[in-house]
């Protein structure tokens, strides 16, 4: 059974068609790259994916489940989870909180009015595990506001894996790093098993094509190229996309 | 014992002791007043503190409230039945405002607030079958639960200290439960909040009923204090103080709308026998406090205590000459 | 039938003197985001100063007309720039700062001119009317629908044919945008916060005689202002005219035939556009 399979979406804001029949299969435990270059509409098809964008045409489907049909948050209940190209976590908040919040998601406890949040211990728990898996122990209790954006990025990381998600889904989760920080959030992905199956939207070249089992390539809203590494690096027509930029 | 434990504490107490240390039984009544408003206060930074919403319609739920306790009693109700009623009306009430205002977020569900608590001041106004219009209802009398007259402002304000203290627990429970986070993710980032599983209209909505509910229960106690309910209470500028009250004390915080709740009350009707134009007063603070001290005066009074501290250690001779 | 004669006059006069009131705020909220709740105050204040200078000072209604407008450009100019400006990160703020500005002019106008409804005497030259229908209709209420017409056409020329209505437009369509092509979008913020005031001041004094003006005509206005928005669009000249005269309308001919719903009747059309349009009510511009 496929991980996430999408078919022949469409997408049109006004007369600007930003999606156009796109078809993808990523297999489960798959680390499938889409890159393409500004306004190849990437985020707009993950945003169809998790179910912000409804699409004009076209299905979904997570492991078989259809989701279409689903709105955004049932669709985060069944397994899909998901970073942002900018940041958007809680400022006020202390890292584990921010983690805490990601594993209120998907527990009914949420709807409670009448419990104390800080003394769920099992929630506690598995924030703090969630933090230390992206080394970020020491910070746990520490406003958002005293990190670093890589330690950012890390935290968004670390709130998608404690979902226990069966498809993450990253958008751009390289960008703006330096080049240490990219390290680390290159070893905490080589670190994730594979039940997670992995598709990332990367624009940075190097760290990307070394991540990526399989490349799609798309460009003004469409697919244009699949394969391996070396085919995608080789084909004509990437070159010409990349190039005539 | 944190020194905020203690300062609490000693408000606890102090407000225990109101009876006694306050001159007289105006004050007393006074006192009741603040404690009101800031039941109502709570309620409403529920929404705009932990929500993120703000609304200028509130006071249309807190006058349904005590429109229909006065209706209720007048029509031959007794107190207990009457209180009920009003709760479940306003609660009613406020699924419906909460329906139609949550059609919009941010600046338009400001906007649909306002129109819908003047539609309820309207229908006070102009329907006078039911509210008598401008002439309003009376009271006759305040209830006597297990047997405690009422009428007596001492035993009046022990009564609204109790509901008070009861509120203010309900909300620092919901505050801290894992609801009120929720709450509070969607205040800050909603869209990340679908993302990640909650159903951000209907928390909202929940958000909007226990809002409803400390402001009904605010309206309840306010129409046995003044013994009487008219269109005005639930004008624009019934609605536009409560917001007053809870920005200028801090929201989102539990004891913002109270401080906020106290400098209104007061201003109103301690100032104003001193200053003849204290509605002027009044919005002047509040255009002060949202240029300078936005967040409101619980959380800055710690910032502005800092910065007058930092000033007296680098001018130890004016410190010197003022103590002097 | 003379009854919904007479009604139908009142609501086109009344739906001109909304519209001076809605045109206003419906480009403030449009260019800045800002629902301008000190709006309904200064359509009151703008009456009130515009029935001294007419009253007291003896001015020719027209002049004393205008100087209320030029008062409450000049009031509402003073609001932006020294107030709103100093708050252009934070929608929230700069309406939490109107209603501040809404509490201290109302109060300023009781201390000012006390708590007596002022009524302006229509000016003579605008007395009197003509019977024609078997309907009298008074020369000083077709004053107020021609003169909002006029304006009507005014904006509409401005909007359309100046510089300076293309870059309000510009700005109420894409506020980033405009920027990034180089509008001055602050100065341009003030002058449409002027302007808007300014309408507003006049309809003030304008609907003086009709209205009469007094303490708490601010809280009545404002409403009707909000509504209209909700109605035609914010930032849309012919949806704030087609608003304000259906409004005008409802308003009459609700409250002689339903008085005691008739604010209900009022509001009925925002609540079902409200839970008809299914993707919410402001679309790009609420949150």
């Amino acid at each position: 059974m496929t991980a996430l399979a999408i078919h022949q979406l469409e997408k049109s804001f006004g007369g600007l068609r930003v999606t156009c029949g796109v078809d993808l299969a990523v297999e489960p435990g798959e680390r499938r790259l889409i890159i393409g270059p500004n306004g190849a509409g990437k985020t707009t098809l993950f945003n169809l994916v998790t179910g912000e964008l409804r699409p004009d045409r076209g299905a979904v489907a997570l492991f078989g489940a259809e989701l279409t049909r689903l709105p955004a948050r049932a669709r985060a209940h069944l397994g899909l989870s998901r970073t942002y190209q900018i940041i958007t976590l809680f400022p006020k908040d202390t890292l584990l909180r921010n983690v805490m919040l990601s594993l209120l998601g998907r527990e009914k406890r949420r709807w409670n009015p009448l419990l104390r949040l800080d003394a769920q211990r099992d929630l506690l728990e598995r924030a703090e595990a969630a933090l230390a898996r992206v080394g970020l122990s020491a910070k746990a209790r520490r406003p958002l506001a005293e990190t670093s954006y890589g330690e950012r990025r890390r935290v968004e990381i670390a709130m998608a894996l404690a979902q226990n998600p069966r498809v993450l889904l990253l958008d751009e989760p390289f960008a703006g790093l330096s080049v240490d920080e990219r390290k680390d959030v290159q070893k905490l992905l080589a670190g994730i098993p594979r039940d997670v199956t992995i598709v990332m939207i990367e624009h940075d070249m190097d760290v990307a094509l070394d991540f990526a089992e399989k490349i799609s390539v798309m460009h003004f809203g469409e697919v244009i190229v699949e394969g391996t590494r070396a085919e995608v690096v080789a084909d004509k027509r990437v070159k010409e996309i990349y190039l005539g930029e | 014992m944190t020194a905020i434990r203690v300062a609490l504490l000693a408000a606890l107490a102090a407000l225990i002791a109101v009876p006694w240390w306050v001159p007289g039984d105006y004050y007393v009544s006074v006192a009741s007043q603040i404690l009101i408003y800031a039941i109502f206060a709570l309620g409403v930074d529920v929404l705009i503190g932990y929500a993120g919403l703000v609304s200028l319609g509130h006071a249309g739920l807190f006058g349904l409230a005590s429109y229909t306790v006065a209706a209720a009693l007048a029509g031959g109700s007794g107190q207990f039945g009457a209180i009920l009623l009003a709760l479940a009306v306003a609660l009613a009430g406020t699924a419906v405002f909460a329906a139609l205002s949550l059609r919009a977020t941010g600046i338009g569900f400001i906007m649909i607030t306002l129109a819908l608590g003047q539609i309820m001041w309207g229908l006070a106004y102009r329907w006078v079958d039911l509210t008598n219009g401008d002439n309003g209802i009376n009271v006759a009398s305040r209830p006597m639960p297990f047997g405690l007259d009422l009428e007596v402002a001492t035993n009046f304000y022990f009564a609204v200290l109790v509901v008070f203290l009861l509120a203010l627990l309900a909300a620092w429970i919901f505050v801290h439960s894992p609801f009120g986070a929720s709450l509070a993710g969607t205040r800050d980032q909603p869209r990340r909040m679908t993302a990640l599983g909650f159903h951000v209209w209907l928390i909202r909505f929940f958000a909007c009923m226990f809002s409803g509910l400390l402001t009904a229960v605010a309206g309840i106690l306010f129409v046995y204090y003044t013994k009487f309910i008219s269109p005005p209470s639930l004008q624009l500028t019934s609605s536009a103080e409560v917001v007053l009250m809870v920005i200028s004390g801090g929201s989102g915080t539990l004891l913002g709308p109270v401080v906020g709740a106290a400098l209104v009350v007061i201003v109103k009707n301690v100032a104003s026998a001193y200053i003849e134009r204290w509605n002027m007063l009044l919005g002047a603070i509040f255009v002060a406090i949202v240029l300078f001290m936005p967040e409101g005066l619980v959380p800055g009074a710690p910032r502005i205590w800092r910065a007058v501290l930092r000033w007296l250690r680098a001018n130890p001779a004016a410190a010197k000459g003022a103590a002097e | 039938m003379s009854l919904w004669g007479i009604l139908a006059i009142n609501s086109f006069a009344f739906g001109g003197l909304l519209f001076l009131l809605s045109a206003g705020f419906s480009l403030i909220f449009g260019l800045m985001r800002v629902p301008n709740l000190t709006h309904g105050s200064m359509f009151m204040l703008g009456g009130y100063v515009g029935a001294s200078l007419y009253q007291t000072w003896h001015l020719p209604f027209w002049l004393a007309a205008l100087g209320a407008a030029a008062a409450m450009a000049a009031f509402g100019g003073l609001i932006e720039r020294l107030l709103l400006r100093r708050l252009s990160g934070s929608i929230l703020a700069q309406v939490l700062v109107t209603l501040g500005i809404s509490f201290i002019v109302a109060d300023f106008c009781l201390l000012v001119w006390t708590g007596d409804p002022i009524s302006v005497t229509t000016p003579k030259s605008l007395a009197g009317g003509v019977r024609a229908f078997g309907l009298f209709f008074t020369f000083y209420r077709m004053a107020i629908i021609l003169v909002a017409c006029v304006v009507a056409a005014l904006l509409w020329a401005l909007l359309d044919k100046t510089r300076l209505g293309a870059m309000i437009r510009a700005g109420v369509d894409d506020p980033q945008m405009a920027r990034v092509v180089g509008i001055r979008v602050s100065r341009l913020f003030t002058t449409v916060f002027c302007l808007g005031a300014a309408l507003a001041g006049f309809g003030g004094i304008m609907g003086a005689p009709v209205l009469t003006v007094y303490p708490g005509l601010d809280t009545d206005m404002l409403p009707l202002a909000l509504l209209i928005v909700i109605l035609g669009g914010a930032g849309s000249l012919l949806g704030s005219l087609i608003g304000s005269f259906l409004i005008g309308f409802l308003y009459n001919f609700g409250q002689a035939m339903f008085p005691e719903l008739a604010y209900f009747v009022l509001f009925l059309p925002m609540v079902l556009v409200l839970a008809l349009r299914p993707q919410g009510l402001f679309g790009r511009s609420a949150s």
